[in-house]
């Protein structure tokens, strides 16, 4: 419940060669409840590591984050996470997967499998329910994952390119899924993404970031992602102010690649 | 010599059965599997699978080639035996004087253990008398022929061969040496076959295995040496992992305990438990107690090593994913970090299972009354090839046993494993 205010936040550390790495510089963010923030970047520019530093599982050098009021200390239910692959319970089936948030607090079965079953319902995955994660297809499993994460009800959903590993076709579809549970829920959510087409389908707000040292480099506010909502994404695609947008992120996010090849040199 | 026959007889049954089945399989209706429809095989590792065929005929080979040179009735066709029964060769002796005469020796090959009389000796014209011996089967008899002509007399023939000391005759079933001193060393003719104390042929180890399994060798029946080893296996097994999986989570777990234990681990894991048994004899004494420490230790460092891997090889988004979900760290411990483990404990427990089979039969050798590798060893001292066969068998049959046995449990407790 409340703002996810991310104050000024820098990561420095030292490499075993002694020289340091600025991951990430002065990075300043206010989320309020409910928005959907995307993350655009080359690599290397602290993206996964901001998010991780939200998520609790990495301290940052100076700064402080705080959700609703409260610093943020180490993971927490509060903060639920999507990751790209690999991180469903494969001895456990989907409903032990789904319950396991609310299982590990102590919520009683009936209890439990009613938000299992309303979950598995909403990302369509009822019939499914006792089978074994690794017989699912790559995009059922993240429909799993989503699931999982929303049983917990977080506040605050992190997304490490979710959708990353699915084939184009399943990805789209999974796009349409991913803006239905956001309205749906009103969650805020930070999605990590290399997808441009994503990042501006799916963001309310776009983030672009810079690496060496990883910063925010633009902000934007998109109105694509409501848009988008219960309507066909591909005939979003086709707004003139989606393509030019998409053209100018494209080139900034090149320029800064060719930036770290001339420097490499 | 019969070493190399056996192999050219071997290679001959491995390419006539290719051969035979190929131009069986070719006069049936073809096949028309994905396979069968390859163009390049020879190289795709894929399009090879093991002919079942060649399989059975494989094993089929060994026991016609382990009873055809064992004369076994099992096999439909034999090596040539050793000759058995009467034979006789003459040789001429030569006196003092210069006369010669002839004689005969007549010679009952029986086989070994077997308790026969002397044949006859043939009667003789000359001064030079009849002689007679009795030798088993593939063992040689020394015979005095000139012993009974008179003083200063010398063989100078044999089978109307000329022989002198170390020169060798061919004479009817088998051959006649002539030693320094002049007598005759009569070899029958041995044949192709293994005597039964180098290889007993097969219907002697089974007839052995009923025998043991019911009346029991030296007072105890095969179940019990079965018993017995099994007994030592699992409670060294038990223990080995009772003690070495907390360990290899502590060490997965804690960079402490991990620094701590390393080089313990890594010191011991490589001495082969075999070289432990003295010491564990020094310490523990032949008993019980020695055999299952030394187990004990044979299980323990794989199984630190597998619950070790098992920790390490955990996927990190899982543990994060558990912590975001709420999890407390003994909730992550038993919900995510022991399951994710149990596809490699289990390989480790296959390992250490076999490892301690094979110990345990070398320690039950050194010492032991009770036990599989204690009776092929106390068989092995009284040439009781038979025992000894059988027991290597079993021994073998055990092992595979488990093997599979474990195979079946990790498929039916961790059907996850290979599929994250």
């Amino acid at each position: 419940m409340g703002a996810l205010n991310i104050n000024d936040i820098s990561m420095r550390f030292e490499l075993p060669d002694g020289s340091h790495v600025q991951a990430l510089q002065n990075v300043s963010l206010n989320l309020k409840k409910g928005e959907l923030l995307s993350v655009l970047g080359p690599s290397g520019c602290g993206k996964s590591t901001l998010l991780n530093i939200v998520a609790g599982f990495l301290a940052p050098t100076q700064g402080v984050i705080e959700l609703a009021g409260k610093p943020v200390t180490g993971p927490s239910a509060e903060r639920g996470m999507v990751f790209q692959k690999g991180a469903l319970f494969e001895w456990m089936s989907v409903r032990q997967n789904v319950e396991f948030g609310p299982r590990m607090k102590g919520m009683p079965e009936t209890e439990r499998n009613t938000i299992v079953e309303n979950l598995l319902d909403t990302v369509g995955l009822r019939d499914f329910k006792e089978k074994a994660v690794y017989e699912l297809s790559g995009g059922m499993q993240q429909r799993v994952a989503l699931a999982r994460c929303l049983a917990n009800d977080p506040d605050v959903i992190l997304m490490d390119e979710p959708l990353g590993a699915l084939d184009a076709l399943t990805r789209e579809k999974m796009q349409g899924l991913v803006l239905d549970l956001w309205k749906k829920t009103g969650k805020t959510i930070i999605l990590i993404t290399h997808s441009v087409d994503e990042a501006l389908l799916l963001g309310e707000r776009l983030l672009v970031m810079a690496p060496r040292p990883g910063r925010i480099f633009k902000e934007y506010r998109l109105p694509f992602a409501d848009r988008a909502v219960g309507e066909d994404l591909r005939v979003v695609k086709e707004d003139p102010t989606f393509n030019d947008t998409k053209k100018e992120i494209l080139e900034m996010i090149w320029e800064m690649e060719e930036e770290i090849m001339g420097g490499d040199k | 010599m019969s070493g190399l026959l056996v192999l050219f007889i071997y290679v001959a049954l491995f390419i006539g059965a290719y051969l035979a089945v190929k131009a069986i399989r070719s006069s049936m209706a073809k096949t028309t599997d994905f396979t069968s429809l390859k163009t390049v095989t020879f190289g795709d590792e894929s399009a090879v699978t093991a002919d079942r065929a060649a399989s059975i005929i494989s094993v089929a080979a060994i026991f016609l080639v382990w009873g055809a040179f064992t004369g076994s009735n099992y096999a439909p066709i034999h090596m040539p035996g050793p000759f058995k029964g009467y034979t006789e060769f003459t040789y001429v002796s030569q006196n003092p004087a210069g006369e010669t005469s002839q004689a005969t020796v007549n010679v009952l090959v029986h086989d070994f253990g077997a308790d026969v009389d002397a044949p006859e000796a043939t009667e003789s014209t000359g001064f030079a008398q009849g002689d007679t011996a009795t030798v088993a089967a593939w063992r040689s008899v020394l015979i005095r022929a000139a012993r009974n002509d008179g003083e200063g007399v010398v063989v100078t023939q044999v089978e109307g061969q000329d022989i002198s000391p170390g020169e060798t005759v061919k004479v009817p079933n088998g051959k006649v040496t002539m030693t320094t001193k002049g007598s005759l060393n009569f070899s029958p003719y041995a044949g192709m076959q293994m005597e039964s104390i180098w290889l007993p042929s097969p219907e002697a180890v089974t007839h052995r295995f009923q025998e043991i399994l019911h009346e029991g060798y030296r007072g105890i029946v095969l179940l019990e040496h079965i018993r017995w080893s099994l007994y030592r296996v699992f409670a060294g097994f038990i223990f080995g992992s009772l003690v070495g999986i907390p360990l290899g989570y502590a060490m997965g777990l804690s960079g402490w305990a991990r620094g701590w234990f390393d080089p313990i681990v890594e010191f011991m894991r490589p001495v082969p438990p075999l070289a432990l048994i003295p010491l564990v004899i020094i310490w523990f004494g032949i008993g019980e107690s020695g055999k299952i420490v030394l187990l004990f230790l044979a299980a323990l460092w794989v199984m630190i090593i597998a619950a070790r891997a098992g920790v390490s090889g955990v996927n990190i988004a899982k543990v994060q994913a558990a912590y975001a979900l709420g999890a407390s760290k003994a909730q992550v411990l038993r919900y995510v970090i022991v399951p994710n483990s149990l596809p490699e404990i289990f390989t480790g427990a296959r390992v250490s299972m076999g490892v301690c089979w094979g110990t345990v039969v070398a320690a039950e050798m050194l010492a032991g009354e009770k036990g599989l590798g204690a009776m092929i060893n106390t068989a092995s001292k009284f040439q009781l090839t038979d025992i000894v066969i059988m027991g290597i068998i079993i021994i073998g049959v055990i092992g595979f046993g488990i093997d599979v046995l474990m195979r079946k449990l990790e498929s039916y407790l961790v059907p996850w494993k290979g599929k994250s």
